[in-house]
């Protein structure tokens, strides 16, 4: 007969068990044992068929593949080993090292094309009043006291233009986007035009008639000047100032866990509102921790797992539609009966959870606050006078360290966030602590609350490669009703943007002098 | 039914005479009065017409001489010993209805029933 599986971390499958239905329901109980597994507990593993020489221990996750050899497998028990790859390392290895090298191909582009924009606009004005002096010096008539003044226009408007470039479009870049920014190529297109054309003109009407009047050149640079400065200040306008009204209030989802924030934006475009997004969300959201996913995972895989649906009349039946219609019917009606008994069991469960994790939390704090009365900070004086058991913050931090160590460990694994904070770090944290003189519970609310991802090490950033998905072109603006997806390796965002309302505001004047009132009794009297 | 200034108010009434308790140094009748033309009369639970400013009986201590008399919660005072009710500030009411040389007190109440009544008999006269 076919063995049976019983629904703990532990499966065990028999050789000769190979039926066809059977397989359905094998890797849902993959699936389960292998989202109770995590790096910091025991757990069982189970070796893949030697095909895949790359994978450790085998977490390759959700694959529901039939393998003709899965039935022959046998298990073996080992341990968790420390330097095995996930398939989703793989992954992000991968994808880091492909797009890194595209970004910097066009980032190198973009940069050399806008310098060679800025050095052609600088070096304009000055072309215009040396090249006379170079190509005609004897014709041309010598400068006056008018002419030289604006020598002193051109210079000062040339600096103050190239602390403005400087100021507005030499600063670091802070991302790559998927498309071109609109904005930055048509004003690039314009300044191109502009100085096109004003060379155009001197190249006709100036170098080829060799002109004379020093003074009329020297105003023709002043007025490319003017004109240039005129160009930044649109810039200013397109680049910075058009998006800082607030239009449209973006409602930004995670998708694993349901945090959501709104934020307000201007007038963006599609990109660049994803771009602000994802900035927000560094910042923000409290970091993506999957550990607290798996009792969802782990009761979805009990819903699915219950219920098994037998096809007996094989795969060719032509009423195989309206029975499997029948079929699903059918499941979802058990499954609603079912679901009777599973609320409670979750209720219970998140009970006891709240209780434990408020235990864990109050020896934490206890042990903790214990910690901080042995160390004492000593006065300048004192330091000199007995120079003798005197430590730094690290040696303290070690020194009391040890005492609530496992009260802290126990919290953090009750809380599911031990993987978010290592020994090192907590260590270091609580050097900080002590230098700053600050108390037990300032030390603790780091632990208490999970922060923003910015405030963890480097390689809970979980993603630095962010894929946008849109419907509409993503250089286009946000609209009303515009939905977006920024994905990541391990979750993503969804965002919606709606707009806020023109309001239309009406006065009514009141007089001061018409507030009257009268006073309203309903009195009682006993005669 | 709601009363329009300025037309004559008629209304089927009925006497209720009631002698004066002596309790202490006072003479009480055993009610209170709620109403007058000074006062709000949207919030006079017992009025049909809440713009009704007349005089109603609010409270009626039980076995008192107003209760053995006849009279009841929520009637409404017309006349009390020939004085008009109807148009009176609460505090008038409560001088005519508290006279210290009056031992009796004639009061022309009104109440719905009373109106129901007369219906009633005078639906079954003309069925006669």
């Amino acid at each position: 007969m076919d063995t049976e599986s019983n629904y703990s971390g532990y499966s065990y499958y028999s050789g000769r068990s190979r039926g066809s239905h059977r397989h359905g329901e094998r890797s849902r109980d993959r699936h389960k044992s292998r989202s109770k597994d995590s790096r910091s507990e025991k757990s069982v593993t189970i070796n893949t068929p030697p095909a895949e020489p790359l994978l450790g221990d085998s977490s390759v996750r959700g694959e529901q593949v039939q393998d003709d050899n899965w039935g022959e497998t046998t298990t073996a028990v080992t341990g968790t080993s420390e330097h095995s790859l996930s398939q989703e390392d793989i992954v992000r290895i991968t994808k880091d090292l492909e797009d890194s090298v595209g970004l910097d191909c066009r980032r190198y582009f973009t940069l050399t094309l806008a310098v060679i924009l800025g050095l052609l606009v600088f070096l304009t004005p000055l072309a215009f009043l040396v090249l006379p002096h170079l190509l005609w010096p004897e014709k041309l008539q010598s400068c006056g006291t008018a002419c030289e003044g604006l020598f002193i226009s051109v210079a000062f408007k040339l600096l103050i233009l190239l602390l403005a470039v400087w100021a507005l479009f030499f600063r670091p870049p802070r991302a790559g986007l998927p498309r071109v920014f609109v904005f930055r190529a048509l004003l690039a297109v314009l300044v191109l035009l502009f100085v096109v054309s004003y060379w155009l003109f001197y190249g006709v009407r100036i170098l080829d008639s060799q002109d004379e009047n020093y003074q009329g050149i020297v105003q023709y640079a002043v007025s490319l000047v003017d004109a240039l400065l005129f160009i930044h200040y649109l810039a200013i306008v397109l680049l910075e100032l058009r998006q800082l009204r607030p239009c449209f209030s973006v409602c930004v989802t995670r998708s694993t866990d349901g945090e959501t924030r709104h934020y307000n934006l201007g007038q963006l475009s599609i990109q660049r509102a994803a771009l602000a997004i994802l900035e927000h969300y560094y910042c923000d959201f409290p970091v993506h921790n999957p550990a607290l996913l798996s009792a969802s995972k782990s009761r979805a895989a009990k819903h699915l797992a219950g219920l098994k649906v037998y096809n007996v009349d094989g795969p060719g039946n032509n009423a195989a539609a309206g029975l499997a219609h029948s079929q699903s019917r059918a499941m979802i009606a058990a499954a609603a009966r079912r679901r009777d008994t599973s609320h409670n069991e979750l209720y219970y469960e998140e009970a006891e959870h709240e209780r434990r994790v408020r235990k864990r939390k109050a020896r934490l704090v206890v042990a903790v606050e214990e910690a901080f009365t042995h160390i004492k900070r000593m006065q300048e004086e004192e330091q000199k006078k007995a120079p003798g058991d005197v430590m730094d913050p690290r040696e303290a931090a070690q020194a009391i360290f040890p005492s609530m160590a496992r009260a802290l460990q126990k919290y953090l694994r009750t809380t599911k966030q031990q993987h978010c904070h290592s020994m090192e770090s907590i260590q270091q944290h609580l050097a900080f602590c002590i230098t700053n003189n600050m108390t037990p519970k300032a030390f603790l609310e780091s632990y208490l609350t999970s922060g923003p991802t910015l405030q963890y090490s480097r390689d809970h950033w979980l993603a630095r490669q962010w894929t946008l998905i849109s419907e509409a072109s993503v250089t286009s603006g946000l609209k009303d009703g515009s939905v977006f997806l920024l994905k990541c390796v391990d979750f993503g965002l969804v965002a919606t943007a709606r707009k806020i309302p023109y309001i239309q505001m009406s006065e009514e004047y009141i007089d001061p002098k018409s507030h009257k009132f009268v006073l309203r009794l309903q009195s009682e009297t006993s005669v | 039914m709601l009363h329009v200034p300025g037309d004559p108010v008629t209304a089927v009434t009925v006497q209720v005479e009631i002698n004066k308790l002596r309790y202490g140094e006072n003479l009480i009748l055993g009610f209170s009065i709620g109403g007058g033309i000074d006062q709000d009369p949207g919030q006079n639970p017992f009025s049909e017409d809440k713009c009704d400013k007349g005089i109603y009986v609010t409270n009626l201590t039980p076995d008192g001489p107003a209760e053995k008399a006849g009279l009841r919660m929520g009637d409404k005072i017309m006349q009390a010993n020939g004085w008009d009710m109807t148009m009176v500030t609460h505090d008038k009411a409560r001088k005519i209805l508290t006279k210290k040389k009056e031992n009796v007190v004639r009061l022309l109440v009104t109440r719905k029933s009373l109106e129901e009544a007369v219906k009633h008999s005078m639906c079954k006269w003309t069925k006669q």
